[in-house]
């Protein structure tokens, strides 16, 4: 592609590092892990065709579902915001804390926050935000960004946690999983409880009840939204279903898709604020409905992405993924699914080349628990992009010749014996080792067989044809 | 009696670069009992242009390939599982709401892979033989999941030495012209793969797909290795 393709220079600057390796071994765990869990489960099948017509059944009843929601929240005591894009979603959170003084924040996974990078817009308002995922916690000490939806660091190794601890938190260095584990919950402990605000993400939310669905597996969840006075939850507008039995399908094939597990360990449901004979709850519950361009993918050729539940199931499938790892998509949604997602939200411009990285395997979508079509919208997008001029000019006037070429008997036969004699000059005993051009990127890594100086139809009009 | 009537579709890459594998393609299906026609002035399907989403070019080519096939009758065999399924299941997307939309669907119908044909079709008894070889197969990408294939070529191996082989069904990195436009990646891949291969402790490796086996077999010749790398109709071309 051309020189100001981005994937393949972050891909290149990662693969075969430790940080690749890392991923490599993180994505095959978590494939055997879902693989057992769906195997075990003899109506996967189903419940994945149940889970796509529940999904898709929302997105084409969107307004009608946030609608309902929205009041059905607000009759249970919550607010309920809506925010166009990424800066209004930030302002509206930075209200809500500046209005209840919360200057302490503390966080559960949420990629909507990293999408409109809530944390670099609270802290440069004073705030401090803790995460409290285990793994966005490591993301955030280590000032990193996560490469994988479900697993933030996957690309870090136990050794470089147990580095960072030492650095950071001024603990004695070790590698054992269980005591950084220890670590990381003594020293949040107090952070939780001396938190003014808990922000969080919502995994689901369901419009019959107005109810929000937290999956963790880790309890932080459950106490950044009982502890703090507040709690603010960012919700993407497409994570919703119309009824508690849609929402009950849908997290039967996350967990198993997601992390392996029949059932994460928490699933929250949150119904509104604190009630007069709650023990614990916040005073304030607020959601911030976030569009920042799902009306306009909902509008267009890939709606169906917005089907995704975000399992991660097809970032670990992915060869491209597992190869270069998250961080080359250079994007909070990185693997198949963020290919389509980060071109849709934020443009194509300059992200039209995620969907080129791929090699169409299909493995995304076999894995895919709503069975969304990935690599149809990867040609999708593909055709916008070369539609709107975007591939380099070998490819678009080399392949037009190749087109036009290849349609005309005579002009083709003409093509492969010149092919054949341009193949001999630079072969030897049979085999070309370097190609000029475009060509070095098969002749870096691969030998090429020369073109044959008697073709398939040449031996056939000689041995067979009438 | 006399056999089922085919045409021979072999595909660009074939036919420039291993016409071999459409020689063997033509002995296996003869040897299956067919009587095989090789319809004129074939070239490439447009898959290499429809995947880079050169959606003009790509029809240009579809519609050669569909009035090609379009002149003849009877089932349309095709030694690629990528191929067969640009013909079978993109060319109707590529026309749909255009006058060619009938066209496509009908030769789309008579598409068949080779290992399809031979197995769901004819249920042949015949097999694949490589004497003297510990077979290790890598199932394609399209073939796999846009056609289902596996049983099939599980079925005309049962007769060779085959060993495991982990990641089977994983890409190996070929991706079309993903290989050129993000050779690093390709690579990265590729070499994994290869490494699988090389553990598998298979001297041949077989497969479907003769984009694919190109790929690994560039591969593993500029690694120095002597694995061989043959297409399954090579084996079923000596086969009994």
């Amino acid at each position: 592609m051309s020189e100001s393709v981005t994937f393949l220079s972050r891909a290149e600057a990662l693969i075969g590092t430790r940080e690749a390796e890392a991923v490599e071994n993180g994505v095959r765990s978590f494939l055997a892990l879902r693989e057992r869990v769906v195997d075990e489960f003899p109506i996967m099948g189903a419940m994945r065709s149940r889970a796509r017509a529940i999904r898709l059944h929302s997105l084409s009843h969107l307004d009608r579902l946030l609608s309902h929601f929205a009041d059905q929240l607000e009759a249970a005591g919550g607010r309920v915001h809506w925010a166009d894009d990424a800066a209004e979603a930030r302002q509206i959170a930075a209200d809500i804390l500046e209005r209840t003084g919360s200057k302490r924040v503390v966080k559960s996974k949420s990629m909507v926050s990293e999408e409109i990078e809530l944390n670099h817009h609270l802290e440069g308002l004073g705030v401090d935000v803790v995460e409290t995922d285990l793994g966005e916690f490591i993301a955030q000490l280590a000032g990193d960004t996560p490469s994988h939806i479900i697993a933030p660091v996957m690309h870090m190794t136990r050794q470089d946690i147990g580095r960072l601890f030492a650095a950071e938190l001024g603990v004695p260095y070790t590698e054992d999983p269980f005591e950084l584990n220890r670590i990381a919950r003594e020293h949040l402990r107090a952070v939780f409880l001396e938190a003014d605000a808990g922000v969080s993400g919502v995994n689901m939310a369901v419009a019959e009840s107005g109810s929000l669905i937290l999956v963790t597996n880790e309890g932080n969840g459950r106490l950044i939204t009982t502890a703090p006075r507040v709690h603010i939850a960012l919700m993407g507008m497409e994570r919703i279903v119309s009824r508690w039995e849609d929402a009950a399908v849908v997290l039967e094939t996350l967990a198993r898709s997601a992390t392996g597990q029949r059932l994460s360990v928490y699933t929250n449901v949150i119904t509104g604020p604190r009630r007069e004979d709650d023990p614990d709850g916040p005073e304030e519950l607020h959601v911030i409905v976030v569009d920042n361009g799902r009306s306009r993918v909902l509008a267009g050729e890939t709606a169906e992405i917005l089907a995704c539940i975000r399992c991660g199931a097809c970032l670990n499938a992915c060869p491209v993924f597992r190869t270069a790892g998250g961080h080359a998509y250079g994007s909070v949604y990185s693997g198949p699914m963020g290919a389509i997602v980060t071109p849709g939200l934020h443009g194509m411009e300059p992200w039209w080349d995620l969907p080129y990285a791929s090699t169409l395997c299909g493995a995304c979508e076999e894995v895919c628990p709503v069975g969304i079509q990935i690599p149809r919208m990867l040609l999708e997008l593909r055709r916008q992009a070369a539609s709107e001029g975007r591939l380099p000019g070998w490819l678009e006037k080399g392949m037009s010749r190749y087109a036009k070429t290849s349609v005309e008997p005579a002009k083709w036969a003409r093509a492969k014996r010149w092919a054949s004699r341009l193949g001999a000059l630079v072969s030897s005993r049979g085999w070309i080792r370097r190609l000029p051009g475009p060509g070095r990127g098969w002749t870096e890594s691969r030998d090429l067989p020369k073109p044959a100086r008697e073709t398939f139809n040449d031996w056939w009009s000689a041995n067979r044809g009438s | 009696m006399e056999g089922p009537k085919v045409q021979l579709f072999v595909t660009c890459l074939v036919d420039s670069l291993a016409p071999e594998v459409g020689r063997a393609t033509l002995a296996a299906l003869e040897n299956a009992g067919c009587t095989v026609d090789f319809p004129l002035d074939q070239a490439c399907c447009g898959q290499p242009a429809f995947n880079v989403g050169l959606v003009a070019d790509a029809r240009t080519m579809a519609a050669q390939t569909l009035d090609v096939l379009d002149r003849t009758n009877g089932p349309v065999v095709i030694p690629s599982g990528s191929c067969a399924v640009m013909v079978a299941h993109h060319y109707e997307e590529l026309f749909a709401g255009t006058e060619r939309e009938e066209q496509a669907k009908r030769v789309a119908g008579r598409v068949r892979e080779l290992t399809q044909y031979l197995v769901d079709d004819l249920d042949t008894a015949n097999r694949a033989v490589c004497d003297g070889c510990t077979v290790a197969y890598h199932y394609s990408c399209h073939g796999l999941r846009g056609l289902g294939l596996d049983h099939q070529a599980d079925r005309l191996l049962d007769g060779t030495t085959r060993v495991d082989l982990d990641g089977e069904k994983e890409c190996c990195g070929f991706g079309g012209l993903f290989a050129i436009e993000m050779p690093a990646v390709s690579t990265a891949i590729m070499n994994e793969k290869l490494d699988q291969v090389e553990r598998s402790g298979a001297g041949t490796l077989v497969g479907g797909d003769v984009s694919c086996l190109l790929h690994m077999a560039g591969g593993l010749r500029r690694r120095g290795s002597n694995i061989e790398v043959k297409h399954i109709a090579e084996l079923l071309a000596d086969g009994t």
